[in-house]
């Protein structure tokens, strides 16, 4: 398969007097962190596949400013927003995926009050309906006989009901599912949320990316799933942690779906 | 009207006025919050109180815990029933004023009497898991001293209340069995009964002494119970309603945005504004940023502080908690309460006006530390029983830190800085965002 990448941007598009159905929201971590951007460019490879009409703001995208509300800066954060919306709106966007469930809830939730009205959507979300438009077929062969835990992030799970959109992905690839003890409404966090990220942990007798790496290896799972590059971060540094990286992989879904499909 | 009939209508009189007062003082503290609008989405709001308050949906995510609170929490609304006829009867000098209602009655007091009896057995369990089976979530740090002596006194007060009304019942199922004068034959006592022949071989004086005196211990206690609650985590029988009626509806992930930056940055973007124009007049005093005391929450925050019944399910799910870290979110509660009881006291003793006494809820109470572990999670606000949100708290009193005092840890400062200059947390260029497009 080809490697080029359409990746037509927001500013392109209306140049030449075009508009795109949805706008994919990349995010700092997609943008920029180079694991994270294996899974920005899986997530193209299927919208490619599939013919969706989106585009990216590229250079014009700029943080959505959650770490920065998460640490307490409302100044920061604000003044991200409104710049963001400013782009966004000039742009007349009404609908936006994104592979960050970060960016997913200050979108979804902090930006309509701000004056940035959108539909939002997890990449989850988005393949499942394409999925269900029969846009996307998932084929199952590559990942038969897998064992597959799937790890709730914060934000898209609790911090906004999404539980079964990325289960149900998970599903179509003919593996094993299994849950780990503490997953869905239970799930435990990451260590990473609330802007924990950008700053070493405060005193403990453990790292919280240690106790969760642990419950889903104690499934000796293939892989362990999950839909946001910061658990991404924290559940792969776990994995190495426990040196188990041989043995079990970290994947994000849109890169278990373009597996699937030997994008 | 008796002599006995006075004492108990002072008795209950002052009971009332002295809790009364006690609410009062509660509710003035609770106003002492800024003001949060939650009079939207009234149905949804009282479909939400009557699902999680009055229908104890969340308890039951943890079976064991939750069945044995539903028992005692059933059987404590109910068996309240019964107080009702007591009252009546004390003031009165009435026996059993209600036994006119025949096979109702009996239903009742059947009722009311295997509903005690499970009470006294869940309470029983709960003393083994506090103090025998020791389940840690009741035996962190905060647990020390007072939170710990008062789980065990509800639990205590509650079984002999219990066992009052129980031996009440058995003594004058006996005394109704001998056709003693004043005890008419009424209710059902399936299971007195078989307390009753403890007492078979009283005389009938003693009989009635014994009666009246589980009585007056059942009343009494109850009076004195109901001014027990105030001082005690057990408040949260009252507060539970209103707390999750009030509760934050938005999807769990969003937080507020603070209306008083919102001007301020509008104002920087606003491309028409005059950098030169007079500010406009000073409305009052500049409103801080975050909070450093409990006068910077707002009365749901506040509300919720009340409200705690210091069950630990946020601590024992919360991720800082699980590995060791200070931070522990019914900790958050737990203070926040202390201190604002500490600021009403304050008032009342200074003649209604605070008086400046050099704390405040942040490191007084709170530490940096606490402050700084939290992931926003909201595993804590998910486990909450009565929707209580100790991530508000937490985020108000980092907002403080930030904002008023800037102060951080060096690498948030170094992520504000990024994202102020580059757009992004990560010292990366804007310009190379679009870089991943053509990296294999």
């Amino acid at each position: 398969m080809t490697d080029v990448l359409k990746v037509p941007t927001m500013a392109e598009m209306m140049a030449a007097g075009d508009k795109p159905e949805v706008l994919f929201w990349v995010g700092c971590a997609g943008s920029f962190d180079d694991r994270a951007k294996k899974i920005t460019r899986a997530f193209v490879k299927i919208l490619n596949a599939t013919g969706v009409k989106f585009a990216v703001l590229g250079t014009e995208e700029s943080c959505t400013g959650d770490p920065a509300k998460r640490a307490g800066n409302e100044f920061t954060f604000q003044m991200q927003a409104m710049g963001n919306i400013q782009v966004l709106n000039a742009y007349e966007v009404k609908k936006i995926v994104t592979t960050c469930p970060h960016c997913f809830n200050t979108l979804k939730n902090e930006y309509p009050e701000l004056g940035g009205n959108y539909e939002v959507l997890h990449h989850s979300q988005f393949l499942q309906q394409l999925i269900d438009q029969g846009k996307l077929a998932v084929q199952g062969g590559a990942f038969k006989g897998k064992k597959i835990t799937f790890h709730d992030p914060c934000y898209l799970g609790r911090g906004n009901d999404v539980y079964e959109a990325p289960r149900d992905l998970i599903e179509k690839l003919d593996g094993e599912l299994v849950e780990m003890k503490r997953c869905k409404t239970n799930g435990l966090c990451c260590g990473a949320g609330g802007a924990q990220m950008f700053k070493e942990a405060e005193k403990g007798n453990k790292e919280i990316n240690e106790e969760r790496t642990e419950e889903a290896l104690t499934l000796t799972p293939d892989i362990i799933a999950t839909g946001c590059p910061f658990c991404m971060t924290m559940i792969t540094d776990g994995v190495k942690l426990k040196e188990k990286q041989d043995k079990v992989n970290v994947f994000d879904l849109a890169e278990l779906i373009a597996q699937a499909n030997d994008l | 009207m008796g002599i006995s009939n006075i004492i108990f209508i002072l008795i209950f009189a002052a009971a009332v006025l002295l809790f009364a007062k006690h609410v009062k003082f509660i509710v003035r503290n609770i106003k002492l919050g800024k003001d949060i609008d939650r009079s939207d989405r009234k149905d949804e709001r009282l479909k939400l109180m009557i699902k999680v308050a009055l229908g104890q949906s969340k308890m039951v995510k943890r079976p064991i815990a939750g069945i044995l609170h539903i028992i005692v929490y059933v059987g404590f609304v109910i068996i309240n029933l019964e107080v009702l006829e007591i009252i009546i009867d004390g003031i009165f000098g009435t026996h059993r004023v209600f036994s006119f209602l025949g096979p109702v009655y009996n239903g009742l007091i059947g009722s009311f009497e295997v509903l005690a009896i499970l009470v006294a057995l869940a309470c029983l369990i709960f003393l083994i898991r506090r103090n025998i089976l020791k389940i840690p979530r009741f035996h962190k740090p905060e647990m020390k001293g007072w939170p710990y002596t008062d789980a065990n006194l509800i639990l205590i007060f509650e079984i002999l209340l219990m066992s009052a009304f129980l031996l009440m019942d058995a003594a004058d199922y006996n005394l109704q069995q001998r056709g003693v004068d004043h005890y008419v034959k009424a209710g059902a006592y399936p299971v007195s009964v078989f307390l009753a022949p403890l007492l078979s071989g009283m005389s009938d004086s003693a009989l009635i002494m014994f009666e009246r005196g589980m009585w007056w211990f059942h009343i009494v206690g109850i009076l004195g119970f109901l001014n027990y609650l105030p001082y005690s985590k057990h408040f949260h029988i009252i507060l539970a309603f209103p707390n999750v009626y009030y509760s934050k509806l938005d999807p769990k992930g969003k937080l507020d945005n603070l209306e008083s930056v919102k001007k301020e940055v509008e104002l920087m973007m606003d491309p028409n504004a005059d950098p030169f124009a007079a500010p406009a007049e000073p409305q009052g005093e500049p409103e801080r940023f975050g909070a450093k005391d409990v006068f910077d929450l707002n009365w749901v925050q506040l509300m919720n502080a009340y409200s705690c019944t210091e069950c630990g399910r946020c601590t024992s799910a919360c991720p800082a908690n699980i590995t060791g870290k200070k931070l522990s979110p019914r900790k958050i509660m737990m203070d926040t309460r202390d201190r604002l009881e500490e600021v009403g006291k304050n008032i009342d003793s200074n003649g209604g006006e605070f008086k400046d006494d050099g704390k405040s809820l942040l490191r007084d109470y709170i530490s940096e530390e606490e402050v700084l572990a939290c992931t926003t999670c909201n595993a804590c606000t998910e486990e909450c029983p009565v929707n209580i949100d100790p991530v508000s708290i937490i985020i108000d009193l980092r907002r403080y830190l930030i904002m008023e005092e800037s102060k951080a840890p060096q690498e948030w400062t170094m992520m504000l800085t990024n994202i102020e200059n580059n757009g992004a947390p990560w010292q990366f260029s804007q310009a190379d965002r679009l870089n991943w497009k053509n990296e294999a």
